[in-house]
């Protein structure tokens, strides 16, 4: 897909530069735009370096840990029917408490751990679990809580007070993470995979 | 006088660093250990975007992004966003390096303390590479029908573009 979004834009731009007489400017753009990149990834890279230290810090200390049982009651109701004290549970909620606090690194891991938790619980393997779902929708909506790389790029852009969209931020990721809740709470009757979920592990290799 | 948004930073640093230092944690080797990999993570996302930024950057001055986004003002009327947007909606779900060639294109273009900055702004920020995640996510398990994953999650999407324009003309005017 990127392939196509990649050499199809840059394609577009040398017919159209072309047709509108600013191939000069397309010409010039190629050569500014790339080195523009490294500066502002260098830019940002001191922010990066900073958050994923301080988030080192906190998983280190355990704080990461007790700020996920902070929020285990609002999963439980989400994911009904699931042992809190599973794998999957603990997974689940540690991925959210890496989401929640920009932990991007950490969290893609978790998630992959806890979707291989739930792929346990689920009778029909090749079909998506009710549980998978939610927990995949949870993460295509983002939860974090500061986002960091916005912030940082709005501050190298000259923002006054790079923040002030947090507020605006929170509200709408929680309209966009209920939506989605919503959404497949809903849709999952439409798409019934006819089988209940399991209370307890297909395989018990795993566990081992 | 200082916002309230100016305390978040100093104090969730604050917080981590005492918390660490309470549960005696080697609170400087720890973070040197997140930094570099915070350092890589950078470099990785380097490759991407030089060819983004690149396209991004020609797709500008050829004059096809002013086409794409006269074409799509209709859609952005109807969504009551900025049509100036609309271009970084449609790449934020499917490109993370994609998203922020776009979303640093409109801050250079308009300002980062515009409305179609902030909208811009609270887009990125609020919103996430569905297509990706969802990739990664079931490609660790053997599923093969997502059944109603998707619609589910670009609903949400959807939502959260919607819901940053109304929240920028809430906050900000």
């Amino acid at each position: 897909m990127m392939t196509w979004i990649f050499s199809g834009m840059i394609l577009l731009s040398v017919v159209l530069g072309i047709a509108n007489g600013r191939i000069g400017e397309v010409s010039a753009a190629a050569l500014s735009e790339s080195g523009k990149a490294i500066t502002l990834v260098i830019g940002l890279a001191g922010v990066m370096c900073l958050w994923s230290g301080l988030m080192n810090v906190a998983e280190k200390s355990g704080l990461t840990q007790k700020f996920s049982r902070f929020f285990s009651p609002v999963l439980r109701l989400l994911f009904r029917g699931l042992d809190p004290d599973s794998r999957a549970a603990k997974a689940i909620s540690m991925n959210v408490a890496a989401n929640l606090l920009g932990l991007g690194n950490a969290a893609t891991p978790l998630g992959i751990a806890a979707m291989r938790e739930l792929e346990l619980l689920n009778p029909t393997p090749s079909v998506a679990s009710n549980y998978m779902i939610t927990f995949v929708v949870l993460n295509t909506a983002s939860l974090q809580l500061i986002p960091t790389t916005t912030a940082a790029l709005r501050l190298q852009a000259g923002a006054a007070a790079p923040f002030d969209i947090l507020p605006a931020v929170w509200v709408t990721s929680i309209c966009s993470v209920i939506s989605v809740l919503v959404m497949a709470k809903l849709l999952s009757h439409t798409t019934r995979n006819g089988l209940p979920e399991l209370a307890r592990p297909r395989r018990g290799g795993a566990h081992g | 006088m200082a916002r309230l948004s100016d305390y978040i930073i100093p104090a969730v640093m604050g917080g981590i660093l005492f918390y660490g230092l309470f549960r005696r944690v080697d609170v400087f080797g720890s973070f040197l250990d997140g930094a570099k990999e915070g350092l890589m993570t950078s470099m990785r996302i380097m490759p991407a975007l030089v060819a983004l930024m690149t396209a991004v950057g020609m797709f500008k001055a050829s004059g096809a992004l002013d086409i794409l986004t006269w074409v799509l003002s209709p859609v952005a009327s109807l969504l009551q966003l900025p049509r100036e947007v609309l271009p970084l909606a449609i790449l934020r779900p499917i490109s993370g390096s994609g998203a922020m060639a776009i979303f640093q294109d409109i801050l250079q273009s308009y300002g980062p303390d515009t409305t179609i900055g902030r909208v811009a702004s609270v887009m990125q920020g609020s919103t996430e590479t569905t297509f990706y995640t969802i990739a990664v996510y079931y490609g660790a398990t053997q599923v093969q029908k997502t059944r109603h994953t998707l619609p589910s999650a670009l609903t949400g999407d959807l939502v959260g573009f919607v819901m940053s324009a109304l929240m920028v003309r809430l906050i900000f005017s």
